[in-house]
């Protein structure tokens, strides 16, 4: 188990990167701590493989240092760094059995046999497959495969880290669920670091401590899920994270109040002048939508009923705007008002958000 | 859905029956009919039983030609697969070169097989052959026209020129579908890459290599134009494998009974060594296939 540092990494497919175009991941400095979850999210494209790539060791980065421990492991071929990983589609050696898959690396280390065979069992006691041991790799459903890649990391006593490059993608929805619950369990009961990469939201918010969302090949926020739901630092984390995402409409603000679509609505914290591309987002959970009052003007186009709540798809000028009401709110034919709740406010000049004065930065 | 039944259907393959009937099935009856007939001349048959097979059965020539045969596809079997595995290993992964190896290994595999006799035939000779000539002014005491053994090495040595190509284009085939991935899960489990051929390269060649052994065996098994064009089957009869006996009965002594006989037979050893490999290769895509 271990600390992992980036310092200034960044890496470029390129042979001669000039502009930062040219990088699929761009400078990046952080710690992430010991024994905690991580997921890398965010669409496909922006950089999350590459990161992960650099940390198991198949990619040399072009610039920048990774450490475990405080030890440079930026040049360590991967078999020395002690890290297991999952791919999107099961690995396994499909002649041997499952107990063979498991022992693979501490017989290729040369371990003492007594020693592979009790490993063996524990960690097939731990993920719990020790019905198939016996049973030959090939043959056995994707589920299992899955657990045995995971079990072959496991079984190394000093592992660094867990990586999972989407190891879900073909697993079955029920057993999806089941198996990721697994594996947060033994993340609780071993405290392994690991690292989740995934494309789905729901997988990163219910797996992971912390959530890393990239986008553009930059990290754009690293933090709880609580603080990506209520403080996107960008407005991709804000419209990628939630169902549907954080509403960004166009305003201008000065100190604390923003015109929106020519009406003015109070914000409560004060934001200075900012400037650039200003835009104001606000998730559909806190927007309210009533017959009358004071508010934005706007205009119903559909609502969809998933069930436990309603989505109201609206228009506010040209702009349009999602709100969640509760299955028993009646939502008005036309003529609709909306308002926000002053405390869901964002504010986001060129994409990033503005902290209010008085903001404790995170 | 519910389907008619209607027995004039049966008219629509017709026309394929035919076809099939002249290509394929009258012909093959022609021989079977004179496996079983014997004549005295000015066409006049009579049947014969199945006295063609005892002898063809008892007769030693055509044991030491079905000897010779096996042995023949055995030594090229044993050269061709593993030596086309290594090819395949150690061709470019990609680009320009993996291309160009691809076009140049390809090239055997379209020359004729009597130009490729042709080619071994003159090549071969001491007089004017490279290779003979060479191996003379070297001191070395070669002559596949009349050692058995040199022969041998020149045939065996032809036939890994003209088809390892075709084992290491399947077996590239095959190396190319392996995913990345299971590379890499290699390199975390530190694996010896020989431990990568042996769990993961050999068992995902598998397929293809069935396919490689089973044309391989195939076609050297019926091997003919290749050596009746270097040896014909000499020196004495050291190179006499079963299709130039078939031959030389057939049309060497017109021995039409007896040829029709040993036809038969030897289309019925390859059936059966063609359905063996036919019924494993199934067998592996179903343990395959249940995931």
């Amino acid at each position: 188990m271990a600390k992992i540092t980036f310092e200034n990494l960044a890496h470029s497919y390129l042979a001669d990167p000039t502009s930062p175009e040219d990088y699929a991941l761009k400078e990046l400095n952080h710690d992430w701590v010991d024994g905690e979850a991580y997921a890398l999210l965010g669409s496909s494209g922006c950089g999350k493989s590459t990161l992960l790539n650099i940390i198991s060791g198949l990619l040399s980065p072009s610039q920048g240092r990774i450490l475990f421990n405080d030890v440079d492991v930026t040049e360590a071929p991967t078999a020395e760094r002690n890290i297991a990983q999952v791919f999107q589609f099961p690995v396994v050696y499909d002649t041997m059995t499952v107990r063979d898959n498991l022992a693979f690396l501490l017989r290729n280390r040369g371990a003492d046999p007594t020693y592979v065979a009790q490993r063996v069992n524990q960690v097939a006691k731990m993920i719990g497959i020790e019905e198939e041991l016996n049973r030959k790799a090939r043959g056995l459903t994707a589920d299992v495969k899955q657990k045995i890649s995971l079990g072959r990391g496991m079984v190394r006593e000093d592992v660094n880290a867990l990586l999972f490059d989407e190891p879900l993608t073909v697993i079955d929805p029920h057993l999806k669920w089941e198996l990721r619950t697994q594996l947060k369990a033994l993340h609780h009961e071993f405290g392994h670091t690991m690292i989740y990469v995934t494309h789905d939201q729901t997988e990163a918010l219910t797996f992971a401590d912390k959530v890393v969302v990239m986008y553009d090949g930059r990290v754009v926020q690293m933090g709880t899920p609580e603080e990506l739901f209520e403080r996107p630092q960008h407005t991709f984390v804000g419209y990628f994270i939630g169902s549907p995402g954080m509403n960004v409409l166009g305003a201008t603000v000065n100190d604390s109040s923003a015109m929106v679509a020519g009406h003015e609505i109070a914000l409560g914290r004060s934001y200075g002048a900012p400037t650039g591309k200003v835009e104001l987002g606000i998730r559909p959970e806190f927007v309210r939508i009533s017959t009358e009052g004071p508010g934005l003007p706007a205009r119903i186009r559909r609502v969809e009923d998933v069930g436990r709540h309603k989505i109201v798809r609206l228009e506010v000028g040209a702009e349009k705007l999602d709100a969640i009401v509760g299955e028993g709110v009646s939502v008005p034919a036309d003529g609709a008002v909306v308002s926000f709740d002053p405390a869901a406010i964002n504010i986001y000049s060129n994409d990033w958000r503005v902290a209010p004065k008085g903001e404790v930065a995170a | 859905m519910n389907k008619t039944v209607n027995q004039k259907a049966w008219f629509l393959i017709l026309p394929v029956l035919i076809l099939v009937g002249f290509s394929a099935v009258i012909p093959l009856m022609t021989v079977v009919n004179y496996s079983i007939q014997d004549t005295f001349g000015n066409n006049v048959f009579f049947p014969a039983g199945l006295d063609w097979f005892r002898d063809t059965l008892q007769s030693d020539r055509m044991w030491s030609s079905l000897r010779r045969q096996l042995t023949f596809s055995a030594i090229i079997l044993a050269i061709e697969i593993p030596l086309g595995i290594f090819i395949a290993l150690n061709m470019p992964k990609g680009g320009f070169w993996a291309s160009f190896c691809l076009v140049m290994m390809s090239l055997p595999l379209l020359i004729p097989w009597n130009v490729v006799g042709t080619i071994w035939q003159i090549f071969g000779r001491v007089d004017i052959g490279l290779l003979g000539h060479t191996l003379a002014r070297m001191g070395i005491d070669y002559n596949y026209t009349q050692d058995a053994l040199d022969a041998w090495f020149t045939l065996v040595l032809m036939d890994v020129w003209h088809w390892t190509s075709l084992v290491a284009l399947l077996a590239y085939a095959g190396l190319r579908s392996i995913p990345d991935a299971y590379y890499q899960a290699a390199k975390i489990d530190q694996a010896s890459r020989w431990k990568v051929f042996r769990y993961i390269e050999l068992p995902k060649m598998q397929g293809v290599l069935m396919i490689a052994i089973l044309l391989r065996f195939m076609d050297s098994f019926m091997i003919y134009t290749e050596p009746f064009v270097v040896t014909g089957g000499g020196p004495g009869s050291a190179t006499n494998f079963l299709s130039i006996d078939l031959v030389n009965v057939a049309l060497g002594q017109m021995d039409l009974g007896p040829a029709a006989a040993y036809s038969i037979m030897y289309y019925l050893v390859i059936l059966l060594i063609s359905y063996v490999f036919y019924t494993v290769m199934i067998n592996l895509d179903k343990r395959d296939g249940m995931k």
